[in-house]
Protein backbone atom coordinates (compact mmCIF):
# COMPACT_ATOMS: atom_id res chain seq x y z
CA UNK A 1 0.00 0.00 0.00
CA UNK A 2 2.97 2.40 0.70
CA UNK A 3 4.81 2.06 -2.70
CA UNK A 4 1.10 2.47 -4.27
CA UNK A 5 1.02 5.83 -2.70
CA UNK A 6 4.34 6.78 -3.39
CA UNK A 7 3.80 6.68 -7.43
CA UNK A 8 0.56 8.75 -7.14
CA UNK A 9 0.32 12.40 -7.03
CA UNK A 10 -1.32 13.98 -4.71
CA UNK A 11 -4.16 15.98 -4.95
CA UNK A 12 -5.81 14.08 -7.68
CA UNK A 13 -9.65 14.01 -7.22
CA UNK A 14 -10.94 10.43 -7.10
CA UNK A 15 -7.44 8.73 -6.48
CA UNK A 16 -6.84 10.41 -3.52
CA UNK A 17 -10.34 9.98 -2.29
CA UNK A 18 -9.58 6.65 -2.68
CA UNK A 19 -6.23 6.30 -1.24
CA UNK A 20 -7.58 7.06 2.08
CA UNK A 21 -10.14 4.84 1.89
CA UNK A 22 -7.08 1.79 1.24
CA UNK A 23 -4.91 3.54 3.61
CA UNK A 24 -7.53 2.24 6.49
CA UNK A 25 -7.01 6.03 8.25
CA UNK A 26 -9.62 6.81 10.64
CA UNK A 27 -13.04 7.63 8.52
CA UNK A 28 -15.68 7.95 11.11
CA UNK A 29 -18.85 6.27 10.46
CA UNK A 30 -21.12 9.23 11.52
CA UNK A 31 -19.42 12.25 11.74
CA UNK A 32 -22.16 14.40 12.86
CA UNK A 33 -23.24 12.10 15.72
CA UNK A 34 -19.77 12.67 17.02
CA UNK A 35 -19.58 16.35 16.43
CA UNK A 36 -23.15 16.60 17.87
CA UNK A 37 -21.56 14.71 21.15
CA UNK A 38 -18.78 17.38 21.35
CA UNK A 39 -21.59 20.02 21.39
CA UNK A 40 -23.58 18.14 24.34
CA UNK A 41 -20.44 18.18 25.88
CA UNK A 42 -19.80 22.45 25.64
CA UNK A 43 -23.64 22.35 26.86
CA UNK A 44 -22.73 20.38 29.69
CA UNK A 45 -20.19 22.97 30.74
CA UNK A 46 -22.91 25.93 30.26
CA UNK A 47 -24.97 23.59 32.74
CA UNK A 48 -22.00 22.88 34.80
CA UNK A 49 -21.23 26.33 35.52
CA UNK A 50 -25.25 27.16 36.36
CA UNK A 51 -24.40 24.47 39.06
CA UNK A 52 -21.26 25.74 40.33
CA UNK A 53 -23.11 29.38 41.00
CA UNK A 54 -26.12 27.47 42.78
CA UNK A 55 -23.37 25.70 44.70
CA UNK A 56 -22.46 29.28 45.85
CA UNK A 57 -25.27 31.28 46.05
CA UNK A 58 -27.75 28.73 46.84
CA UNK A 59 -27.85 29.17 50.94
CA UNK A 60 -28.03 32.97 50.33
CA UNK A 61 -31.36 33.72 51.10
CA UNK A 62 -31.01 37.37 51.74
CA UNK A 63 -33.93 37.16 54.75
CA UNK A 64 -35.89 35.93 52.07
CA UNK A 65 -37.30 32.33 51.89
CA UNK A 66 -35.39 29.07 52.61
CA UNK A 67 -35.73 26.21 50.11
CA UNK A 68 -37.18 24.05 52.27
CA UNK A 69 -39.86 26.99 52.45
CA UNK A 70 -40.20 27.31 48.74
CA UNK A 71 -39.27 23.87 46.66
CA UNK A 72 -42.42 21.30 46.72
CA UNK A 73 -40.93 17.62 46.58
CA UNK A 74 -44.31 16.12 45.19
CA UNK A 75 -44.48 18.33 42.70
CA UNK A 76 -40.69 17.66 41.40
CA UNK A 77 -41.59 13.65 41.96
CA UNK A 78 -44.55 14.80 39.22
CA UNK A 79 -42.35 16.53 36.81
CA UNK A 80 -39.01 14.07 37.44
CA UNK A 81 -41.67 10.98 36.11
CA UNK A 82 -42.74 12.70 33.25
CA UNK A 83 -39.44 13.79 31.86
CA UNK A 84 -38.03 9.87 32.66
CA UNK A 85 -40.89 8.17 30.96
CA UNK A 86 -40.54 10.78 27.97
CA UNK A 87 -36.75 9.61 27.94
CA UNK A 88 -38.40 5.69 27.63
CA UNK A 89 -40.87 6.64 24.90
CA UNK A 90 -38.16 8.41 22.66
CA UNK A 91 -36.14 5.64 23.11
CA UNK A 92 -39.39 2.95 21.76
CA UNK A 93 -39.09 5.67 18.67
CA UNK A 94 -35.93 4.89 17.98
CA UNK A 95 -36.59 1.28 18.25
CA UNK A 96 -39.50 1.66 15.55
CA UNK A 97 -36.90 3.42 13.19
CA UNK A 98 -34.47 0.99 13.31
CA UNK A 99 -37.47 -1.07 12.34
CA UNK A 100 -38.45 1.13 9.41
CA UNK A 101 -42.00 1.49 10.70
CA UNK A 102 -42.76 4.85 9.80
CA UNK A 103 -46.05 5.46 11.50
CA UNK A 104 -45.19 3.93 15.13
CA UNK A 105 -42.33 6.07 15.42
CA UNK A 106 -44.14 9.39 15.06
CA UNK A 107 -46.54 7.82 17.75
CA UNK A 108 -44.38 7.31 20.27
CA UNK A 109 -42.48 11.14 19.11
CA UNK A 110 -46.08 12.56 19.98
CA UNK A 111 -46.37 10.91 23.10
CA UNK A 112 -42.44 12.25 23.59
CA UNK A 113 -43.55 15.51 23.44
CA UNK A 114 -46.81 15.21 25.22
CA UNK A 115 -44.82 14.05 28.31
CA UNK A 116 -41.94 17.26 27.35
CA UNK A 117 -45.16 19.70 27.44
CA UNK A 118 -46.64 18.28 30.67
CA UNK A 119 -42.89 18.26 31.86
CA UNK A 120 -42.81 22.28 30.98
CA UNK A 121 -46.48 22.87 32.00
CA UNK A 122 -45.37 21.64 35.76
CA UNK A 123 -42.32 23.61 35.68
CA UNK A 124 -43.77 27.36 34.51
CA UNK A 125 -46.80 26.72 37.17
CA UNK A 126 -44.36 26.42 39.49
CA UNK A 127 -42.17 29.28 38.45
CA UNK A 128 -45.81 31.08 38.06
CA UNK A 129 -46.50 30.58 41.96
CA UNK A 130 -43.14 31.67 42.88
CA UNK A 131 -43.30 34.80 41.46
CA UNK A 132 -46.94 35.26 42.36
CA UNK A 133 -45.61 35.13 45.74
CA UNK A 134 -43.19 37.95 45.26
CA UNK A 135 -40.41 34.85 45.45
CA UNK A 136 -38.97 36.01 41.63
CA UNK A 137 -35.68 35.76 40.33
CA UNK A 138 -34.67 39.00 42.04
CA UNK A 139 -35.85 38.14 45.56
CA UNK A 140 -32.71 36.83 46.98
CA UNK A 141 -29.31 34.93 45.33
CA UNK A 142 -30.49 31.84 46.16
CA UNK A 143 -33.64 32.33 43.82
CA UNK A 144 -31.48 34.22 41.30
CA UNK A 145 -29.59 31.11 40.83
CA UNK A 146 -32.31 28.83 41.44
CA UNK A 147 -34.37 30.42 38.30
CA UNK A 148 -31.49 30.24 35.90
CA UNK A 149 -30.60 27.08 36.17
CA UNK A 150 -33.82 25.65 36.57
CA UNK A 151 -35.07 27.68 33.92
CA UNK A 152 -31.69 27.46 31.62
CA UNK A 153 -33.14 23.40 31.56
CA UNK A 154 -36.53 24.21 30.86
CA UNK A 155 -35.83 26.42 28.11
CA UNK A 156 -33.45 23.32 26.85
CA UNK A 157 -36.46 21.20 26.72
CA UNK A 158 -38.94 24.00 24.95
CA UNK A 159 -36.14 23.55 21.89
CA UNK A 160 -35.96 19.67 22.17
CA UNK A 161 -40.19 20.12 21.79
CA UNK A 162 -40.08 22.47 19.26
CA UNK A 163 -36.89 20.31 17.03
CA UNK A 164 -39.54 17.32 18.17
CA UNK A 165 -42.07 19.17 15.64
CA UNK A 166 -39.92 20.24 13.07
CA UNK A 167 -38.54 16.85 12.64
CA UNK A 168 -41.67 14.91 12.63
CA UNK A 169 -43.10 17.17 9.66
CA UNK A 170 -39.88 16.43 7.87
CA UNK A 171 -40.66 12.26 8.53
CA UNK A 172 -43.85 13.07 7.36
CA UNK A 173 -42.75 14.40 4.16
CA UNK A 174 -39.90 12.53 3.06
CA UNK A 175 -40.32 9.41 4.87
CA UNK A 176 -37.47 7.81 7.47
CA UNK A 177 -34.45 8.56 4.78
CA UNK A 178 -31.14 8.13 6.17
CA UNK A 179 -30.73 11.93 6.64
CA UNK A 180 -33.88 12.40 9.09
CA UNK A 181 -32.40 9.05 10.67
CA UNK A 182 -29.42 11.16 11.87
CA UNK A 183 -31.25 13.57 12.73
CA UNK A 184 -33.76 11.58 15.34
CA UNK A 185 -30.42 9.93 16.72
CA UNK A 186 -28.99 13.69 17.65
CA UNK A 187 -32.27 14.80 19.10
CA UNK A 188 -32.37 11.11 20.83
CA UNK A 189 -28.97 12.28 22.68
CA UNK A 190 -29.81 16.02 23.29
CA UNK A 191 -33.22 14.49 25.18
CA UNK A 192 -31.53 11.51 26.74
CA UNK A 193 -28.50 14.25 27.37
CA UNK A 194 -31.26 16.76 28.90
CA UNK A 195 -32.69 13.46 31.32
CA UNK A 196 -28.99 13.59 32.47
CA UNK A 197 -29.02 17.39 33.35
CA UNK A 198 -32.55 16.70 35.47
CA UNK A 199 -30.66 13.96 37.65
CA UNK A 200 -28.29 16.51 38.59
CA UNK A 201 -31.10 19.32 39.59
CA UNK A 202 -33.29 17.26 41.37
CA UNK A 203 -31.02 15.93 43.41
CA UNK A 204 -28.80 19.09 44.12
CA UNK A 205 -31.04 21.71 43.73
CA UNK A 206 -34.39 20.00 44.74
CA UNK A 207 -33.37 17.22 47.65
CA UNK A 208 -30.45 18.95 48.86
CA UNK A 209 -32.52 22.17 48.71
CA UNK A 210 -34.73 20.77 51.52
CA UNK A 211 -32.29 19.08 53.70
CA UNK A 212 -32.39 20.92 56.72
CA UNK B 1 -11.23 -1.46 -4.69
CA UNK B 2 -11.77 -4.21 -2.95
CA UNK B 3 -10.33 -2.91 -0.26
CA UNK B 4 -12.49 -0.20 -0.13
CA UNK B 5 -15.62 -2.54 -0.63
CA UNK B 6 -14.47 -4.51 2.20
CA UNK B 7 -14.05 -1.43 4.56
CA UNK B 8 -17.79 -0.56 3.80
CA UNK B 9 -19.00 -4.05 4.10
CA UNK B 10 -17.90 -3.89 7.38
CA UNK B 11 -19.44 -0.85 8.32
CA UNK B 12 -22.68 -2.35 6.80
CA UNK B 13 -22.55 -5.59 8.64
CA UNK B 14 -23.46 -3.18 11.93
CA UNK B 15 -26.90 -2.93 9.71
CA UNK B 16 -29.46 0.20 10.41
CA UNK B 17 -28.45 2.33 7.84
CA UNK B 18 -24.92 2.87 8.85
CA UNK B 19 -26.03 4.71 12.30
CA UNK B 20 -23.50 3.30 14.24
CA UNK B 21 -25.69 2.46 17.44
CA UNK B 22 -27.69 -0.38 18.45
CA UNK B 23 -30.35 0.35 20.07
CA UNK B 24 -32.60 -2.49 21.86
CA UNK B 25 -35.72 -3.12 24.19
CA UNK B 26 -33.73 -4.88 26.48
CA UNK B 27 -31.30 -1.92 26.67
CA UNK B 28 -33.79 0.95 27.00
CA UNK B 29 -35.77 -1.45 29.73
CA UNK B 30 -32.79 -2.27 31.76
CA UNK B 31 -32.01 1.43 31.72
CA UNK B 32 -35.22 3.00 32.70
CA UNK B 33 -36.05 -0.01 35.47
CA UNK B 34 -32.30 1.27 37.12
CA UNK B 35 -33.70 4.81 36.35
CA UNK B 36 -36.93 4.60 38.40
CA UNK B 37 -34.89 2.78 41.35
CA UNK B 38 -31.97 5.19 41.60
CA UNK B 39 -34.87 7.86 41.28
CA UNK B 40 -37.16 6.78 43.70
CA UNK B 41 -34.86 5.60 46.59
CA UNK B 42 -33.47 9.27 47.02
CA UNK B 43 -36.93 10.73 47.21
CA UNK B 44 -38.29 8.36 49.58
CA UNK B 45 -35.32 9.04 51.71
CA UNK B 46 -35.88 12.85 51.66
CA UNK B 47 -39.45 13.08 51.62
CA UNK B 48 -39.87 10.10 54.35
CA UNK B 49 -37.04 11.61 56.60
CA UNK B 50 -35.50 8.57 56.60
CA UNK B 51 -31.75 9.94 57.22
CA UNK B 52 -31.83 12.47 60.07
CA UNK B 53 -28.11 13.90 59.48
CA UNK B 54 -28.03 15.78 56.93
CA UNK B 55 -24.35 15.76 55.32
CA UNK B 56 -25.22 11.50 55.57
CA UNK B 57 -28.38 12.49 53.29
CA UNK B 58 -26.68 14.72 50.85
CA UNK B 59 -23.67 12.08 49.94
CA UNK B 60 -26.25 9.49 49.57
CA UNK B 61 -28.08 11.67 46.63
CA UNK B 62 -25.37 13.15 45.40
CA UNK B 63 -24.02 9.39 44.55
CA UNK B 64 -27.12 8.18 43.51
CA UNK B 65 -27.09 11.20 41.06
CA UNK B 66 -23.69 9.68 39.94
CA UNK B 67 -24.49 6.03 39.48
CA UNK B 68 -27.93 7.16 37.39
CA UNK B 69 -25.94 9.85 35.10
CA UNK B 70 -23.66 6.96 34.71
CA UNK B 71 -26.37 4.22 33.72
CA UNK B 72 -28.09 7.18 31.31
CA UNK B 73 -24.80 7.27 29.43
CA UNK B 74 -24.83 3.74 29.42
CA UNK B 75 -28.01 2.77 28.17
CA UNK B 76 -29.59 5.49 26.72
CA UNK B 77 -27.03 7.45 25.37
CA UNK B 78 -25.14 4.28 24.20
CA UNK B 79 -21.81 5.50 25.35
CA UNK B 80 -18.78 3.11 25.44
CA UNK B 81 -15.17 3.28 24.52
CA UNK B 82 -15.10 1.67 21.10
CA UNK B 83 -18.56 4.07 19.52
CA UNK B 84 -16.70 6.70 17.04
CA UNK B 85 -13.39 5.39 17.71
CA UNK B 86 -13.06 6.30 21.35
CA UNK B 87 -13.30 10.00 20.59
CA UNK B 88 -16.97 11.00 21.88
CA UNK B 89 -15.22 9.16 25.11
CA UNK B 90 -12.46 11.33 25.08
CA UNK B 91 -14.61 14.32 24.92
CA UNK B 92 -16.63 13.08 27.64
CA UNK B 93 -13.63 12.55 29.93
CA UNK B 94 -12.24 15.62 29.04
CA UNK B 95 -15.95 17.59 29.81
CA UNK B 96 -15.57 15.43 32.98
CA UNK B 97 -12.44 16.84 33.88
CA UNK B 98 -13.30 20.64 33.34
CA UNK B 99 -16.80 19.97 35.43
CA UNK B 100 -15.27 18.51 38.38
CA UNK B 101 -12.21 21.54 38.35
CA UNK B 102 -15.43 23.83 37.91
CA UNK B 103 -17.99 22.94 40.47
CA UNK B 104 -15.33 21.61 43.30
CA UNK B 105 -12.92 24.64 42.42
CA UNK B 106 -15.97 27.00 42.48
CA UNK B 107 -17.52 25.71 45.97
CA UNK B 108 -14.25 25.47 47.23
CA UNK B 109 -12.77 28.84 46.54
CA UNK B 110 -16.25 30.89 47.57
CA UNK B 111 -17.07 28.75 50.80
CA UNK B 112 -13.35 30.01 51.84
CA UNK B 113 -13.85 33.71 50.57
CA UNK B 114 -17.13 33.62 52.43
CA UNK B 115 -15.52 32.33 55.36
CA UNK B 116 -13.37 35.03 55.82
CA UNK B 117 -15.76 37.99 54.54
CA UNK B 118 -18.04 37.03 57.40
CA UNK B 119 -16.79 39.78 60.06
CA UNK B 120 -17.11 42.29 57.77
CA UNK B 121 -20.60 41.68 57.55
CA UNK B 122 -21.36 41.88 61.47
CA UNK B 123 -22.16 45.48 61.43
CA UNK B 124 -21.48 45.69 65.33
CA UNK B 125 -17.99 45.26 63.95
CA UNK B 126 -18.00 48.69 62.14
CA UNK B 127 -16.75 51.45 63.79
Amino acid sequence: MSDMSSTMTPGSGPTEKLLFHEAQDYHPANGTLLGFWVYLMSDCLIFACLFAAYGVLGREYAGGPTGAEVLELPTVALNTTLLLLSSITYGFAVLEMQRDRKNPMLLWLVITGLLGLGFLTVELREFAHLIAEGNGPQRSAFLTSFFSLVGTHGLHVTCGILWLIVLMVQVMKKGLIHANKRRLLCLSMFWHFLDVVWVGVFSFVYLMGVLP
Amino acid sequence: MSAHDELQHAHDDHGHDDLGIHATFRGYMTGFVLAVILTVIPFWLVMGHVVKDSAAAAVIILGLAAVQIVVHMIYFLHMNSKSEGGWNMLALVFTIVLVVITLSGSIWIMYHLNHNMMPLMDTSNLP
